[in-house]
């Protein structure tokens, strides 16, 4: 069947079996590899996208269910050769390693930078917490790192968030 | 220097294995044994057959053909023998991933089961004695009288640790796109630590010459040695592709990898320390029991490190292995040392204990002049300026011993102390540097970036040896049409490749065009030292008391290994090897299903690895070596060591919590919990 998405702010038609994942119809039929499989299961968060400004993982979206909706992947981060704040600070901070996980830790860092309210560490629910170190860990914990670059992850998270 | 290729990776457009855009790309998805061992009766492919999209189906019914030497676990659809539960049994190729998925789930398989067998246990009548270790250790070492030296000691401890499953996890899940050419020649882009070494594997397994494949790996997602040898999707794309007269992509699910992508066997380790009043080691011994499919023999080098680390007049080290019905175990980051040196550090932990001593202490007065169990000089070794560094920044000098008797709350606090350690070796590799028409320079050498950074140390070394600006340097690797090179594994990638390029730019210097170096004889030609990194890992834990929940609240590793060629990659590898340490202490674990066979687990939802909320103050340090004994850069190598002695230091930092040691790994919060009652 057609669809039509909004992809990093280009509408892009495409016939699709709607059995097809987003994540499976950004990386194979759309050519957008920054969208990386870990799972297929939502167990890693290495296919985070924002689907309308937030952040959702695209192995669990079927494409046919977001019709009409806007998705960034991390090729729609940067404007032009301006990287994203949040791209410069990772290679800055060296927040990776092999880089599998990367595209999606910085899509779940973009939508978590607009997220209000309180998480499950957040001492006094009545204040706003702001993004410190523990919240940005907590916040952060669904997109997994097998190289272990939490540390400069969150550094370089932080400096951003600043 | 920033990362090289930080760039594309931040902008989604490095390229990956499975991520090459071809030209009339069609999909395998594999069929997994679901017995652990007897015979395939029949392969019924007729529905998946009649599905829409499907292309073929490859099972043992008509075995497409391999060359002779092709065994073991890349011998795909060969036997129709079952050598465990997962294996792959048949694949379809279809032309979308969805059709080959949904065909796959419709290919019946008959079975005539056999009775199997997949339990490790150290009194098995099937363990033996296999004839070398990985790679190629002796299996036993023996120095004096173990026995006398226990009977003179004045303490003496013996216990038994054990360490589960453990799988790799990388993050990118093992893939390759197959494509033949015209003239019969293969290229493959897969997911492989080493591109010469796959090259030659795929070549042998497929019966073709090695010059008729071609493997590329431009970026790789992560191996922890999972990725070092060519794993079952490489072949099942060439088969699939020359099958179908098509480009086949064949990407395994997390799930597959669990079963076909290997694993570290568990290990159950006997150890006896015996130490005189003044805590010398009066006798040292260490058994490990370990297993090995019935397909290939692999035998993890489990006692290995003890052989190297503490003086002592009584030295004996064993491995037995058994035989299952289970997958063939593998490679994973510190093959031998994670698991070996986990519980040696645990025992000296407890020798340290029983023996009145500070664990730090015991290390330094059993500190050796020579290599144990060799009596060969170290090329360096200083263990104990880390555990003095270490003991420094940790305030260790601050540190009341007694167990259980720290408390904020209804946490317990810890701390605890490890030593670390990692063969420093180099393998023979070759390299090629050229000046380019536009003044600049091009190294090449097919070596991998498995996320360790290797395009960049390289171009660092490079640029040293030619004396020019990094700017001016562009390297070229992750492809087997380049200079052959050994693998991205054994924390020897930099040491073999780097020596390479120093030769290669050497020559290029003088000759002022063209430089090519081949490594094989000047690493014939080392002297004869034990050369191996070194390192004191220290951990702080608080421990609830009321769920047994375990948090690190500071991992510090102090390293000496060698010369760091370049800070901030190598921050990161360590880093990263404490952080996988601390899953290895705290969470990972697959488990064996007794009952049908095979894992359980098998995916990241059951399998933990840690997450960022599990991971907040891990530092790493280093005091840096002059060894002129290692290779041109005076490097060790890294990647490794850092997971060394984690696990140990947090399960001792555990004990010091709540006075309870808990000698099985994962430390998880039932274990905890259930040391009370
Ligand atoms: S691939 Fe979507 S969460 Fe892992
Ligand atoms: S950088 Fe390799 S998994 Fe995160």
């Amino acid at each position: 069947m057609e669809i039509t998405l909004q992809v990093n702010g280009k509408a892009r038609t495409v016939d699709v079996d709607p059995r097809i994942s987003l994540l499976d119809l950004l990386r194979e039929r759309l050519g957008l590899i920054g969208a990386k499989k870990g799972c297929d299961h939502g167990q890693c968060g290495a296919c985070t996208v924002l689907l309308d400004g937030r952040r959702a993982l695209s192995c669990l979206a079927l494409a046919v269910a977001v019709e009409g909706r806007a998705v960034t992947t991390v090729e729609g981060l940067a404007s032009g050769d301006d990287l994203h704040p949040l791209q410069a600070a990772f290679i800055e901070h060296d927040a990776f390693q092999c880089g599998y996980c990367t595209p999606g830790q910085l899509c779940s860092a973009a939508g978590m930078l607009d997220e209000p309210g309180p998480s499950a560490v957040t001492e006094d629910l009545r204040t706003d917490p702001g993004l410190t170190p523990d919240e940005i860990r907590e916040r952060m914990s669904g997109n997994l790192c097998r190289c272990g670059a939490y540390v400069n992850i969150v550094s370089a998270i932080s400096e951003v968030a600043r | 220097m920033n990362r090289i290729e930080g760039r594309v990776k931040v902008t989604g457009l490095a390229t990956y294995a499975a991520e090459y855009p071809v030209e009339g790309l069609v999909h395998a998805f594999p069929v997994q044994s679901q017995i652990a061992k007897g015979r395939i009766r029949q392969v019924d492919a007729a529905q998946a057959l009649a599905m829409p999209g499907v292309l073929a189906v490859l099972s043992s019914e008509d075995p497409p053909e391999l060359a002779a030497a092709a065994s073991g676990e890349l011998a795909l659809f060969q036997s129709r023998e079952v050598a465990y539960r997962g294996q792959l049994v048949a694949a379809v190729v279809a032309d979308t991933l969805d059709n080959a998925r949904a065909a796959a789930a419709a290919v019946r398989v008959g079975y005539d089961p056999d009775d199997h067998d997949v339990s490790l246990r150290a009194d098995h009548p099937g363990l033996y004695k296999p004839d070398t270790v990985n790679p190629g250790l002796p299996t036993d070492t023996e120095k004096g009288d173990v026995e006398a030296g226990l009977a003179a000691a004045a303490t003496v401890v013996e216990v038994t640790y054990a360490t589960p499953v453990l799988h790799n996890n990388p993050m990118e899940p093992h893939a390759a796109i197959a494509c033949w050419d015209d003239e019969g020649r293969l290229l493959v882009y897969d997911t492989a630590q080493g591109t010469t070494w796959s090259r030659d594997i795929l070549a042998r397994v497929l019966g073709l010459p090695a010059d008729r494949v071609r493997v590329v790996s431009r970026h790789v997602g992560g191996g922890f040695g999972s990725k070092g040898t060519p794993r079952p999707q490489a072949v099942l794309a060439a088969l699939a592709a020359r099958a179908v007269g098509r480009p086949v992509k064949a990407v395994l699910t997390r799930q597959q990898m669990f079963d076909v992508t290997g694993y570290r066997t568990p290990t159950i380790q006997r150890l006896r320390l015996g130490a005189d009043a003044e805590g010398r080691l009066t006798a040292l011994e260490h058994v490990a029991y370990e297993q090995s499919s019935t397909l290939e023999e692999f035998a993890e080098q489990t006692a290995t490190p003890t052989r190297i680390m503490y003086a002592t007049p009584a030295l004996r080290t064993a491995h037995r292995l058994v035989r299952l019905d289970v997958a063939t175990p593998s490679w994973m980051r510190a093959p031998g040392e994670a698991p070996g040196m986990y519980a040696l550090e645990s025992a000296m932990d407890e020798l340290a204990y029983a023996a009145g001593m500070d664990p730090i202490e015991l290390r330094v007065v059993n500190e050796p002049d020579t290599e144990p169990h060799s009596g060969l000089p170290y090329s360096s070794r200083d263990l104990v300026g880390c555990l003095r560094e270490g003991a420094r920044r940790f305030e260790w000098e601050r540190r009341d011993p007694a167990p259980g008797v720290r408390r904020d709350g209804e946490w317990l606090v810890g701390t605890g102390v490890a030593a670390s350690t990692y063969p420093a070796r180099r393998r023979p590799s070759r390299a090629r540097a050229v000046r380019r028409e536009d003044g600049d320079y091009l190294v090449q050498v097919a070596a991998a970036d498995i996320g360790t950074g290797a395009r960049t140390a390289l171009t660092t070394i490079a640029a040293g040896a030619l004396g020019v600006d990094p700017d001016q340097v562009h390297v070229e690797l992750g492809d087997s049409d380049l200079p052959a090179a050994p693998v991205a594994g054994g924390s020897m990638g930099t040491a073999s490749w780097g020596s390479a390029v120093v030769r290669a730019c050497e020559e290029l210097k003088s000759d002022g065009r063209e430089g090519v170096a081949d490594t094989t004889e000047e690493i014939e030609g080392d002297a004869q030292f034990a050369r191996h990194a070194f390192g004191a890992q220290f951990a702080e834990v608080r421990v609830s008391s009321v769920t047994g929940e375990v948090r690190v609240s500071r991992l510090l590793g102090v390293f000496a290994a060698g010369h760091i060629i370049d800070p901030q990659l190598a921050r990161s590898q360590f880093i990263g090897g404490m952080t996988m340490g601390m899953g290895m202490a705290l969470m990972e674990e697959t488990l064996t299903d007794e009952e049908f066979g095979g894992f359980l687990r098998r995916d990241l939802a059951q399998y933990h690895v840690p997450a960022c909320a599990d991971v907040r103050d891990v530092e790493a340090v280093w005091l840096d070596e002059r060894d002129v004994e290692l290779n041109p850069m005076g490097s060790k190598g890294i990647g490794e060591i850092g997971i060394v002695g984690t696990a140990a230091a947090i399960g001792n930092a555990v004990f010091h919590a709540t006075g309870h040691r808990l000698r099985e790994l994962p430390i998880t919060p039932a274990k905890i919990l259930m040391s009370r009652f």
